[in-house]
């Protein structure tokens, strides 16, 4: 098992740090329903980290528990070194904690530049009443983060889309501007719950490449949803697997592949 | 009268600046005599003479970011520094591989300083068609632009004997690389300045050593048939060509362009570096290839340039956003656009039109030409060519009718690109004009057209046997292409490529391109490839377009699911039917022509590409080559059979292969006796 402080050197090169976020017994019931049962895991500085699971494993739930959308009935997340206590997802966000949504969550009406103008709103500092009248500090503020943007949308190649409504662009661009928008938050984790649903071969290996480069040039620890086993094992460091809101494994992708719990999990179990 | 409507839609034309003056003094002079010999010359002539006006611009992070000639100056010797300090010799090639970027026309001028020869080279080209090319001149450095290439050379490098460093613009993703001879574009003029005093000297002798006898650059052409050659071009070559061509259309300072076509085509060359650094004007990059058509509207170019494909999508594009339109509308544009074709070219041309007339297309101009000119970016727009292959008179006439002075090139990367231009007021949609200032021509008893300039090309590099057979000892060069001149008014006719003009088995000519280029004008057919040769008729393969007839599907109902899919519709294949049915009726009409109708076709299952050899990168078709893949579907044009099923190997973009299989329906269409009493003139 790995130090708590203690970070690790990946195939790749790429140096992981200590712990960020740690999980510590999580249960998570709705009801008389028990979506997350007693699952610890940890989040490691600058990793991509991945959660997978069958249909119905608790993948979303586990993602709302660490935006803060759902507050466990059991359990301890800590944050940091520090123990969090239950927050309101905005509070969370203003932690460094940015997301991205499985049923894509922008405003259609908006253009892409306004969308992820929207993901820098923490950096804002001037009240409605300046930024009205768009003069001095606010006038100043928004070049700052304008500009900010704009190398956002350079560097997921969105440029040709700017100026278009968000209602108008197909799903694959739609998944990448809530990826942009996420990123001008300019989190210190992002969560990305299904980031490749529903897109063919090649907008995947777009998407990938988009997720590795924000890795890399951004030092952004990742945790994501996935359903494509491919992409999850080249993509992430380390993978959680769950299943019936337990956890059933848990370590890199070829320990993970290799464990009996997860293929029974997935391809079925003969009870003869 | 086409001096006022320009004027009306272009302010730069009318004021004159003193730099202006300035420019034209230093632009008339002997360039040799004034030691402009150069590139590089000419940018530290530039960087004195024209110092804060902008040079370059390119739209970064959505703001037009700009450079004087001074800063580019700057850039370029800084780069050049840092090309000493890696250690480029003297005679070594570069090969620079990326979209039209200042930084890549900054490697080209940087390159050639310290006496390298820059060899720009097609950025979408696959692994071993580039790795052909830096093997053939054997490319010790290669400047590029992301991971992407950078990828792709390391995959080849290992072919390639001479090959050492290479130099990236965009540092993302490659953070985790070996970076022994990997350098980053920036750190490479970073160091060079900080060597600054150690090889400053050394620089300027370099510098100094260009005349008009060193190669310039090399540009490999697209071959349309085998393997691609490198062409050395001279400063003497560019520097004359792009002097004369300047002379020709007046060009300015105050000109603008945009550079949007691929950097390893010689006409790029020519505009891009040639013409400007010769006139002075302004470069501007779009901020990339999908924005290319926001970036044109935002700078509306006075000076623009395109292969008749690019007119082809704008028109298509035209086209169907107006069927999109309301019907108040639409009626607007159809009415005035009648008018237009009726008389807008005559008016540009200041032909004698009714007073009537002239009113009526002011009135147009307001509601339809002008804002539809300013839409597509061509408001300004003051000189327009179009090259590379043969327009149709259609689209030709339409951007003229608007009032846009387009006119047509013939040119050649072995010319220095200009064999003939077309003079303000002499454009003919049938022709290709007068032989450029400089040039001879001459028409051999074949129908091939030679010619001979200050531009022809020095050689092709090593290659002395296509040179011997292109190039003969008194300087005349084989075009390849058969023409004549028109007798009426001494233009040039280029009929089509010498190659391609064959004989049907009953001994009458066969034109394919002719032919092609009438079914192309057809927004629902995006490439033809006509087939006859030798053979008693004509038959056809056909692409559409998948914008066009998508657009059409979605408009009635149409599912479809894929690219194949459509074009196996019924409904399509009877659109198309109607198109080929319309050309047959106006080749009927042309008594030379009357026989290469086409008698079947078929609408072909995937778009050629040039990813699978079917088209040169600069988009042109590879006949020989598509006849021998699909050879199958050939044989069942000619052999009466009404379908056929047929797989065929395709390249993905990342260079895996895969196979699409489909069964082609092969339609009859309707042929038109000729009449030969009834034939229009000429």
């Amino acid at each position: 098992m790995l130090d708590a402080e203690q970070g690790y050197t990946t195939e790749d090169g790429r140096k992981i740090g200590g712990v960020v976020m740690e999980m510590k017994n999580i249960t998570l019931r709705f009801g008389g329903v028990v979506a997350i049962k007693d699952i610890s895991f940890d989040i490691r500085e600058g990793e991509i980290r991945a959660i997978i699971g069958p249909n119905g494993a608790g993948k979303s739930s586990m993602l709302n528990v660490i935006s803060g959308f759902y507050n466990p009935q059991e359990g301890e997340v800590w944050y940091q070194g520090q123990l969090r206590p239950p927050m309101k997802p905005y509070q969370v966000a203003r932690q460094g904690i940015a997301r991205t949504f499985q049923n894509i969550a922008l405003f259609e009406g908006m253009t892409v530049l306004d969308n992820v103008m929207t993901g820098r709103i923490r950096q804002m500092k001037t009240g409605l009443f300046a930024q009205a009248i768009w003069k001095g500090a606010a006038e100043q503020e928004e070049v700052e983060n304008r500009e900010f943007v704009e190398k956002i949308i350079d560097f997921l190649e969105i440029q040709s889309i700017r100026k278009t409504p968000v209602g108008r662009l197909p799903y694959g661009l739609k998944k990448r501007v809530e990826l942009a928008r996420a990123l001008a938050a300019e989190p210190s984790i992002l969560l990305l719950d299904e980031p490749m649903a529903g897109m063919n071969v090649e907008e995947k290996e777009d998407m990938s490449r988009f997720v590795l480069d924000v890795n890399d040039e951004f030092g952004t620890t990742i945790v994501l949803i996935e359903h494509d086993m491919g992409v999850v094992m080249d993509l992430s460091d380390r993978v959680v697997v769950m299943d019936y809101g337990q956890k059933i494994g848990d370590g890199s992708p070829d320990d993970v592949r290799n464990n009996q719990a997860v293929i029974d999990a997935y391809l079925g179990v003969s009870h003869d | 009268m086409n001096r006022r409507i320009e004027q009306g839609c272009n302010k730069t034309t009318v004021r004159k600046s003193a730099d202006q003056r300035e420019e034209e003094n230093v632009g008339n002079s002997s360039s040799a005599r004034d030691g402009l010999a150069s590139i590089p010359a000419l940018l530290q002539r530039n960087a004195t003479v024209f110092a804060d006006r902008p040079a370059y611009r390119e739209k970064e992070f959505g703001i037009w970011q700009s450079w004087t000639w001074a800063e580019t100056a700057k850039e370029v010797d800084a780069l050049a520094l840092g090309f000493l300090n890696l250690g480029v010799n003297e005679g070594d090639f570069i090969a620079i591989a990326g979209r039209n970027r200042p930084y890549f026309y900054w490697s080209m001028v940087a390159a050639q300083s310290v006496g390298a020869i820059p060899v720009p080279v097609y950025q979408d080209a696959a692994s071993d068609e580039m790795a052909y090319v830096l093997e053939h001149c054997g490319a010790r450095f290669a400047i590029v632009e992301d991971q992407e290439q950078v990828d792709k050379i390391i995959d080849i490098q290992d072919k390639l004997d001479q090959f050492e460093h290479m130099i990236y613009v965009d540092p993302r993703g490659l953070r985790k690389y070996d970076h022994h001879k990997l350098h980053q574009f920036s750190h490479v003029q970073e160091q060079g300045v900080a060597a600054r005093d150690e090889f400053m000297g050394d620089l300027e002798a370099r510098r100094g050593k260009l005349d008009y006898a060193t190669t310039c650059v090399m540009l490999y052409t697209s071959g349309t048939t085998g393997k691609p050659k490198g062409v050395v071009l001279s400063n003497r070559n560019i520097l004359e060509a792009s002097r004369s061509s300047s002379e020709f259309d007046k060009l300015t300072l105050d000109d603008e362009v945009l550079a949007y076509l691929p950097m390893a085509w010689v006409g790029d060359f020519i505009f891009s570096i040639g013409q400007a650094y010769w006139c002075g004007f302004c470069v501007n990059c779009p901020e990339s290839a999908e924005t290319m058509h926001t970036d044109l509207r935002e700078i509306g170019p006075t000076y623009y340039f395109a292969p008749p494909r690019v007119f082809e999508m704008q028109l298509t594009n035209v086209m169907i956003r107006m069927e999109d339109a309301g019907r108040f509308k639409q009626w607007l544009f159809h009415h005035f656009m009648d008018h237009a074709l009726k008389v807008g070219s005559k008016i540009l041309d200041g032909g004698s039109v009714s007073a009537w007339d002239k009113m009526k297309y002011s009135i147009g101009n307001l509601c339809v030409y002008g804002p539809l000119k300013d839409t597509m970016g061509f408001g300004r727009v003051r000189v327009g060519y179009t090259a590379g292959e043969a327009i149709g008179p259609e689209i030709f006439e339409f951007y003229r009718s608007l009032g846009i002075n387009l006119k047509q090139l013939y040119g050649q990367t072995e010319a220095s690109v200009f064999i003939t231009l077309q003079p303000d007021g002499e454009v003919r949609n049938d022709t290709v004009g007068v032989a450029a200032p400089g040039v001879e021509i001459k028409i051999a008893d074949s129908g091939e057209v030679f010619y001979r300039s200050e531009g022809v090309f020095e050689e092709y590099y090593k290659n002395p046997d296509s040179t011997a057979s292109t190039k003969d000892a008194e300087g005349w060069v084989a075009t390849g292409d058969a023409g004549f001149f028109d007798e009426a008014n001494g233009h040039l006719r280029i009929i089509d490529r010498a190659k391609d003009v064959g004989k049907m088995a009953d001994g009458q000519m066969f034109a394919p391109k002719y032919v092609e280029n009438k079914l192309k004008f057809y927004p629902n057919i995006l490439e033809a490839v006509v087939f006859g040769n030798q053979r008693e008729k004509c038959t056809a393969f056909i692409n559409i377009d998948l914008t066009a007839v998508g657009n059409w599907a979605e408009r009635n109902n149409i599912g479809y699911a894929s690219y194949q899919e459509l074009a196996g519709n019924p409904q399509v294949l009877d659109a198309i039917k109607g198109h080929v049915e319309e050309v047959n009726r106006s080749l009927a009409e042309d008594p030379m022509l009357a026989h290469c109708q086409v008698h079947r076709f078929l609408v072909l299952h995937k778009e050629l590409d040039a990813d699978d050899g079917e088209m040169t990168r600069t988009r042109k078709v590879r006949r020989g080559v598509i006849g021998e893949k699909f050879e199958d579907l050939l044989g069942a044009l000619y052999d009466g059979s009404s379908e056929i099923a047929t797989k065929t190997e395709v390249t993905y973009e990342d260079g895996r292969k895969g196979y699409i299989s489909a069964t082609l329906k092969i339609v009859e269409a309707q042929i038109v006796q000729a009449e030969p009493q009834k034939v229009a003139a000429e």
